[in-house]
């Protein structure tokens, strides 16, 4: 077990009459890309809160490696190495790619109680946050406002953000979104670099990315994991083909 | 297909510096606080108190706007109540006073606390019960967000008025005289010029906190809480502590103004608490320019003066107070200093 | 202590929890459904009590000077929006709390200027002048009485208009999901200028009320706007049913511990001393109240909105 970096347990969560997450376990291994795949409407976004800590279930245990994390704040599980990515981009805008990247560094180091020295020229806050940017290949923006970033570098962003954590496990919420083919293979490309120092649990919808990169795929309906294995396998599940490809991939 | 990323060099391009020459933006700046430091010099030498002691109200103005703009400029904390920590300031200046002049007792019990005319002490007193005081409120207000918070702050403010307002022991509605001018050592405080270079230092320290507070880890923090609060806490750091501290240490400038604005005018009442302030002080950092350095202190000369000057021609100049602002708020978004000095860059 | 007192006490406080519910509703509707904080709110509450005093005075009939009163609230209100309010809708509460500040000072001095400083006559007709005696003995007096019917009558009112007809239909769509009730095809621009204007009127409806038993002057509006939004915080911003019980409740409260505070402190306090603390704490009961009810439920009692 001790392979195992995050692991949701028997997780339920309900609002009102809906079941949006109903008995989820799952688990994500060292070195590792976990797809977690679904329709639309399947609670994808209900499970990312209840990883993230936006969202506490009725049920279950969260734990990131040996540590219980289900009564954490998001602040608290991101200090523990929970590195995380938004479908959509939540990056402030008017700041420089520097100045976003080294928020995370910053909680790592110490908390933010120090009011005295400045942070633009702090080398101890610089470096990780430039080591970052570097495996995103985005150093060369570091002082660009995130502003007049491109789409695709954005998404890189997000990631670096995630990096600076020097997170155990790494969740990405469709990085893919909104990426042309180039700038979808290219985050592709990165991925599957860091997932040998990162292990990634990744929501996609971006079929050919998650056929390329995952490992193991899970895929959630109505809340509840119908079918779990290797892309092979999902690919030639009949309950995955009815009830995920059937409706959702127009 | 891993790149070149471990090449020797670990020397970081530094953020590109900002140009050090006197652009607009500088020479406005050192105007606008040279002039306030030298026309009073100039005043008092020729003889016109008045204005020494008008330009002592433009600054201690300016410092309280100072605090407010760290909530709400920096912190995006929209604070409708920090008359309530100026007013305080100004209650502790006024009944140490009062107790000092019949060497009287604050309070017997638990430890006897008797009045103080030392300002130093004042000070002291003032920021750290603005301090508590800011606890206590922000503690409860930060929960919420929004207008929900404009509202609260404003009615704790309005508890705080009502308060001195129905107290009777310090004057209540008709407000406490402060008969004698709290002291400092070495230097005379009663006499005007000396108290305005107290005032116009307080201001400038002020200004100078609040700068290097914001190039700091901390001020990092609070640009992002305020930016956006999810990307800081995705990046592990809670946005409500930074907040609560953001806004403490506000209060207690704002209180300290509050001090020095009783001391100046021998004289402290529950309009120094009044929502009216309140929103006063908020005209001022926004004409200024929100979130800027120096916007606080050009939107408290161009009030101060505004009202010297309309309140000269007319009583009804907060008339055209409203006008200005409403013009100011639908038109020129950026404040006074936008406007003189160009848009603010978030480096 | 005597059952009379506390019988007198209750209608009184319940009839300051009506007139805050006439501002408090207005408030919170033009929160629930153009998103916006007007401070200005307390300026028709003044509008209207300036224009029944003067129409009343003009023509001698009271019930022409109050139908005047919120004529001219809702006229005033209507402009306003059409003027400034819509250029605010999608800005931050930051701007829209300077601009209708502005539109406070603008108002009250400009009050000022033509009215004067000194406040203005206003008293009830002498058709409502003098008391009824209540079971119990209690004689109270019979405008206060119709303040209360009145609130209770306006508050039927709202519910209906807001339940049953098409313009409330539209209210609730409005609050509910501003982009869908455009996309219905609703005239948004002329439901927010009613919707404003409506506020408008009951605020000068109230202000028309209160000030014949007051007094009409500049600056009136505004200890009663700050107590409607002490209402909406507690109520729950957005929310109608919020609005009538935390009005009710605030106008209980504030009026009896006003009361009974003293008299409690008097119990173990010397006389002098207890009426100060007792009066000193009853000025801030109120807002203890909201702090505990934040508390708990940092919404408000029935939230409308996040």
């Amino acid at each position: 077990m001790s392979d195992v970096v995050l692991s949701l347990q028997k997780l339920h969560k309900r609002f009102g009459a809906l079941q949006a997450t109903n008995d989820v376990s799952l688990d994500l291994q060292q070195g590792e890309i976990h797809a977690l795949i679904g329709p639309n409407g399947a609670g994808k976004s209900t499970l990312i809160g209840q990883i993230a800590g936006n969202i506490r279930p009725d049920e279950g245990r969260v734990y990131l490696a040996d540590t219980e994390i289900t009564g954490m704040n998001i602040a608290q599980r991101a200090r523990l190495g929970l590195g995380r990515s938004f479908q959509v981009s939540s990056l402030a805008e008017p700041l420089s790619v520097m100045r976003n990247v080294m928020m995370g560094v910053q909680a790592l180091q110490s908390h933010s109680f120090r009011f005295w020295k400045p942070v633009a020229r702090d080398q101890q806050l610089l470096e990780p946050a430039y080591e970052a940017l570097e495996r995103m290949q985005l150093s060369h923006r570091a002082w660009t406002p995130v502003s007049e970033l491109s789409h695709g570098e954005r998404r890189q962003v997000e990631v670096a953000c995630a990096l600076a954590l020097k997170p155990r496990a790494l969740l990405l919420d469709e990085p893919m979104a909104g990426l042309g083919p180039e700038g979808s293979a290219k985050l592709t490309e990165l991925l599957e670099a860091l997932k040998l120092e990162v292990p990634i649990l990744l929501i996609e919808h971006d079929m050919e990315a998650v056929f390329r990169l995952a490992d193991r795929i899970s895929v959630l309906v109505s809340g509840s994991v119908i079918a779990h294995g290797d892309s092979q396998a999902i690919r030639q599940d009949p309950r995955v083909r009815e009830a995920y490809l059937g409706d959702s991939d127009a | 297909m891993t790149n070149n990323t471990s090449s020797g060099t670990t020397a970081i391009a530094l953020a590109p510096k900002a140009d050090r020459h006197f652009d607009r933006k500088g020479l406005v700046q050192m105007a606008l606080l040279g002039l306030l430091l030298l026309v009073p010099i100039a005043a008092y030498f020729m003889g016109h108190i008045y204005y020494v002691n008008l330009a002592s109200r433009m600054t201690i103005i300016a410092m309280a706007a100072v605090g407010l703009n760290l909530a709400i400029g920096y912190g995006g904390m929209v604070s409708f109540g920090h008359a309530a920590y100026f007013g305080l300031g100004g209650y502790v200046a006024g009944i140490s006073a009062y107790h000092a002049f019949d060497y009287s007792l604050f309070m017997s019990w638990p430890i006897s606390v008797p009045g103080s005319d030392s300002l130093l002490v004042v000070w002291l007193v003032a920021a750290l019960l603005c301090a508590l005081l800011a606890l206590a409120i922000g503690a409860i207000s930060l929960r919420t967000t929004g207008v929900y918070f404009i509202m609260i702050t404003l009615a704790f403010a309005q508890m705080i008025y009502y308060f001195a307002n129905s107290w009777p022991t310090y004057g209540g509605e008709d407000g406490l005289p402060i008969y004698i001018r709290n002291t400092l050592p070495l230097v005379d405080s009663s006499n005007s010029l000396t108290y305005f270079l107290i005032c116009f230092t307080g201001l400038v320290l002020a200004m100078a906190i609040t700068s290097r507070l914001m190039k700091s880890r901390f001020g990092a923090a609070l640009t992002m809480a305020r930016l956006n609060d999810v990307r800081l806490a995705t990046a592990g750091i809670s946005p409500y502590p930074i907040r609560l501290v953001a806004f403490v240490i506000s209060a207690a400038i704002t209180g300290l103004a509050g001090a020095l604005y009783a001391d100046l005018n021998g004289f402290v009442s529950p309009t120094s608490l009044s929502w009216h302030f309140s929103g006063e002080l908020m005209v001022i950092v926004i004409l200024g320019g929100v979130g800027r350095l120096y916007g606080p202190l050009a939107g408290a000369v161009l009030f101060v003066m505004m009202e010297t000057l309309l309140g000269g021609i007319t009583q009804y100049w907060q008339l055209f107070l409203g006008l200005v602002l409403l013009g100011v708020v639908l038109f020129a978004k950026h404040g006074v200093m936008g406007w003189l000095a160009g848009r603010e860059h978030n480096e | 202590m005597s059952v009379t007192l506390l019988i007198e006490q209750i209608l009184n406080g319940v009839q300051l929890g009506t007139m805050l519910f006439l501002m408090a509703s207005g408030l919170t509707l033009v929160f629930g459904v153009m998103g916006l904080i007007n401070l200005a709110h307390g300026s028709f509450y003044m509008v209207g009590a300036y224009a029944t005093a003067a129409v009343t005075a003009s023509t001698g009939s009271f019930l022409l000077g109050l139908s005047a009163g919120i004529a001219a609230a809702a006229c005033v209100g209507a402009l306003v929006e059409l003027i400034v309010i819509r250029r605010l809708y999608h800005r931050p509460h930051l701007d829209q709390v300077l601009a209708t500040f502005a539109l406070i000072l603008i108002f009250s001095e400009g009050t000022r200027w033509i009215f004067g400083s000194s406040p203005m006559r206003l008293s009830p007709p002498s058709w409502l002048t003098g008391f009824v005696t209540l079971p119990g003995d209690t004689r109270y007096p019979i405008y206060r009485l119709m303040l209360i019917g009145v609130g209770i009558t306006v508050s039927i009112a709202l519910y209906f208009l807001i339940s049953k007809t098409r313009l409330g239909m539209r209210i609730r769509a409005g609050e509910s999901d501003r982009e869908m009730i455009g996309a219905l095809g609703v005239n948004i621009s002329k439901l927010y200028t009613v919707v404003f204007a409506l506020g408008a009127g009951l605020a000068g409806l109230a202000g028309a009320l209160v000030g014949a038993l007051q007094s009409v002057q500049v600056g009136m509006g505004e200890p009663v706007l700050i107590l409607a939004f002490v209402v909406i915080v507690i109520g729950g911003i957005g929310s109608i049913k919020g609005a009538l019980l935390g009005a009710l409740l605030v106008g209980l409260v504030d009026t009896l511990g006003r009361v009974y505070l003293p008299i409690f402190f008097r119990a173990f306090m010397p006389p002098s001393e207890a009426s100060g603390v007792g009066a000193a704490l009853a000025a801030m009961l109120i807002y203890i109240l909201m702090a505990v009810i934040l508390a708990f439920k940092p919404k408000g009692l029935f939230s409308a909105h996040d």
